[in-house]
């Protein structure tokens, strides 16, 4: 069982991007299951939703405590929001930022992680850029893709245009495939995950 | 074919498999995605035949679908909590005229205080309104559940409730297995009512009744549901038959038959215990858990044949009975009448608490340490000393506020906490 708990504001897209990362792992044959922790939803709010995969039936219906990897949508929720909660080292954590770990004052604690396990990508900055709105789903899903190794690059973008079609498609397969290259760039090599 | 798709969405689909004709329906958190997806599907046209109403109001929803049913037509409707509460009367209404009415009820907590989260209230409230109560343990056997929920409203003249856990199942994403048309259309024959209005054949649906005939005419309310006892399992055999996986039927038992333990509950939650019994079981704890997947009817015997060799019964339950206590524990106390078997009532996962395999564990150990006394109501993670500090605010001062902001102050949460965890 491989767990991903996804945390962003209401409009940014944190369910959609739980719902494509199971799709993703869905077409990879695994069994799924995403799921949001909603507050009463308002745009700009925290939000958090969840996504676990395996190759066994799933039938665990509790939150996400303890995540494989950990996607933070937006960094001003650091100040908000206990988002390390439950992160060992082991875990897989992303942070959509253009900003250095250290510049948003988490190289500490992040220095106690594993460094290939640590990944920050300019995701909003790949959606202005491919897909004209700040929408980070989909770069921050190829950049997964290429951290983790928990799920191909092929099939999160087959979830996007599962999704989405005609441009709009094309668009965020473009940002994932970008994010993707740049956080395989990053290491001498994709690490896989077992 | 096997989608990974919302619960909502997928309902959504099942329902329309059914071919209803009147959809009458008003949105509330969080069943708005499933009339939602119908309302889109009749709008392009693949559910047709079908009228879909927008109603202003549950007690319109429930009293349009109740006319459309005693015209003939195959009627649905869906809603929750406040909802369910604010069509009681029409609900009442449906189960004793006999109208064979499906209706989703993606569970959710009643206020106050507000709370759109899921637990057992709503559903809870109305097991005594003459409707069959299923509860669903997963999207898919929603899914099953619903399609099943028709053909035996409809064989029986009753109405069918089919309760889905609100966010955990109806906003959780994952496979399910959709019939084909094909295949539900095998299964569940058109529509024949029991009792129509028709104009060249006209009849009274709803007439009043005095003392003289009152109680005979009630009685067959409960008569249908002791025959809904001997159908619902014979419907989930077909149904297995046709579609090649088991869903439905009156209880689900878990490695329970040599268990000492049995945790028993009712929907999403069964899942999260089968994981911990699995867990207790390679420790070589002889434990076993037991859904009641038909709530109403109370499935007795069977509930008694499930549980009578053990030695503990743990039931957990998402509502309960201010004032007494456990409302599924009586029941099952009941079902367990005669038998030295120990019966632990517990109440979890209120207004959204998410039950964790952590504290399922320690829910457990308390109970075979003898931690939790037997027949007395326990409550899961309940942080007492929130509930002792308003306590005490009650006693030392006249004017002590109001309990929902009291509290909510003491915790300091004014945003959600970080990943929903019990706190």
């Amino acid at each position: 069982m491989f767990q991903v708990r996804i945390h962003g504001r209401g409009g940014q897209g944190v369910v959609t991007a739980a719902e494509l990362l199971s799709v993703a792992a869905f077409l990879e044959g695994k069994h799924s299951q995403a799921f949001p922790m909603f507050g009463s939803e308002r745009t700009g709010a925290p939000v958090v939703a969840f996504c676990r995969f395996s190759d066994q039936p799933i039938r665990l219906r509790e939150p996400i405590v303890e995540p494989d990897a950990l996607i933070v949508q937006d960094p001003t929720l650091l100040h908000q929001v206990d988002l390390f909660a439950g992160v060992g080292h082991e875990t897989y954590i992303l942070i959509n930022t253009s900003r250095s770990l250290e510049a948003l004052g988490i190289g500490e604690f992040l220095a106690t992680l594993q460094p290939e396990r640590v990944l920050a990508v300019p995701a909003t900055e790949l959606a202005r850029e491919h897909v004209g709105r700040p929408l980070p789903n989909a770069a921050l899903l190829g950049a997964f893709a290429a951290l983790t190794g928990a799920i191909s690059i092929d099939s999160v973008t087959a979830a996007i245009r599962d999704r989405f079609s005609g441009r709009i498609a094309d668009a965020n397969v473009t940002a994932a495939e970008a994010a993707h290259e740049l956080a395989a760039a990053r290491g001498d090599q994709v690490p896989v995950h077992a | 074919m096997r989608s990974q798709l919302e619960g909502s969405l997928a309902v959504a689909k099942a329902v329309a498999l059914c071919r209803p004709e009147v959809i009458s329906a008003y949105p509330i958190s969080p069943q708005t995605h499933i009339v939602e997806a119908l309302s889109d599907l009749v709008r392009t046209g693949e559910l047709a035949p079908c009228e879909y109403l927008m109603v202003e109001s549950e007690f319109a929803a429930m009293s349009a679908a109740i006319g459309a049913s005693a015209t003939g037509a195959r009627a649905y409707t869906a809603t929750a909590s406040q909802g369910l509460l604010y069509m009681a009367e029409a609900l009442y209404n449906a189960s004793g005229l006999g109208l064979p009415i499906v209706m989703t009820v993606a569970n959710r907590a009643i206020g106050a205080p507000i709370n759109i989260w899921n637990d057992h209230s709503d559903a809870m409230s109305q097991r005594d309104s003459g409707w069959i109560q299923l509860y669903a343990e997963s999207n898919q056997e929603a899914v099953d559940l619903h399609i099943q929920a028709f053909r035996l409203a409809e064989e029986l003249s009753v109405p069918v409730m089919v309760c889905m856990d609100g966010f955990v199942l109806t906003h959780a994403i994952e496979p399910v297995e959709l019939p084909t048309q094909e295949q539900v259309d095998a299964f569940l024959p058109t529509f024949d009512p029991r009792q129509v209005l028709d104009p060249d054949d006209p009849v009274t649906i709803g007439a009043m009744v005095g003392p003289e005939a009152f109680a005979e005419v009630k009685y067959l309310m409960h008569a249908k549901q002791m025959q809904a006892l001997d159908l619902i399992p014979e419907i989930s055999g077909a149904f297995s038959q046709a579609f090649g996986r088991t869903s439905g039927g009156l209880v689900h038992a878990y490695r329970s038959a040599d268990a000492e333990t049995i945790v028993v509950a009712l929907g999403s939650v069964l899942g999260t215990i089968e994981e911990v019994v699995d867990e207790l079981r390679t420790e070589g704890v002889r434990i076993g858990a037991v859904g009641v997947t038909c709530f109403r009817p109370y499935p007795l015997d069977e509930i008694r044949a499930a549980l009578q060799g053990a030695k503990r019964v743990v039931v957990l339950e998402k509502a309960f009975a201010v004032g007494l206590g456990g409302i599924v524990g009586q029941n099952v106390r009941l079902a367990l009448s005669g038998l030295p078997v120990q019966v632990y009532d517990t109440v979890a996962g209120l207004g959204g608490r998410p039950i964790t395999r952590r504290t399922l564990r320690t829910l457990v150990t308390d109970v075979l340490e003898e931690r939790l006394e037997p027949d007395r109501l326990a409550f899961l993670d309940l942080d007492w000393k929130l509930v002792e500090r308003e306590l005490q605010r009650l006693s030392d001062n006249r004017r002590s506020g109001p309990h929902a902001e009291n509290i909510l102050r003491d915790v300091g949460t004014v945003a959600a906490s970080a990943h929903g965890g019990p706190r």
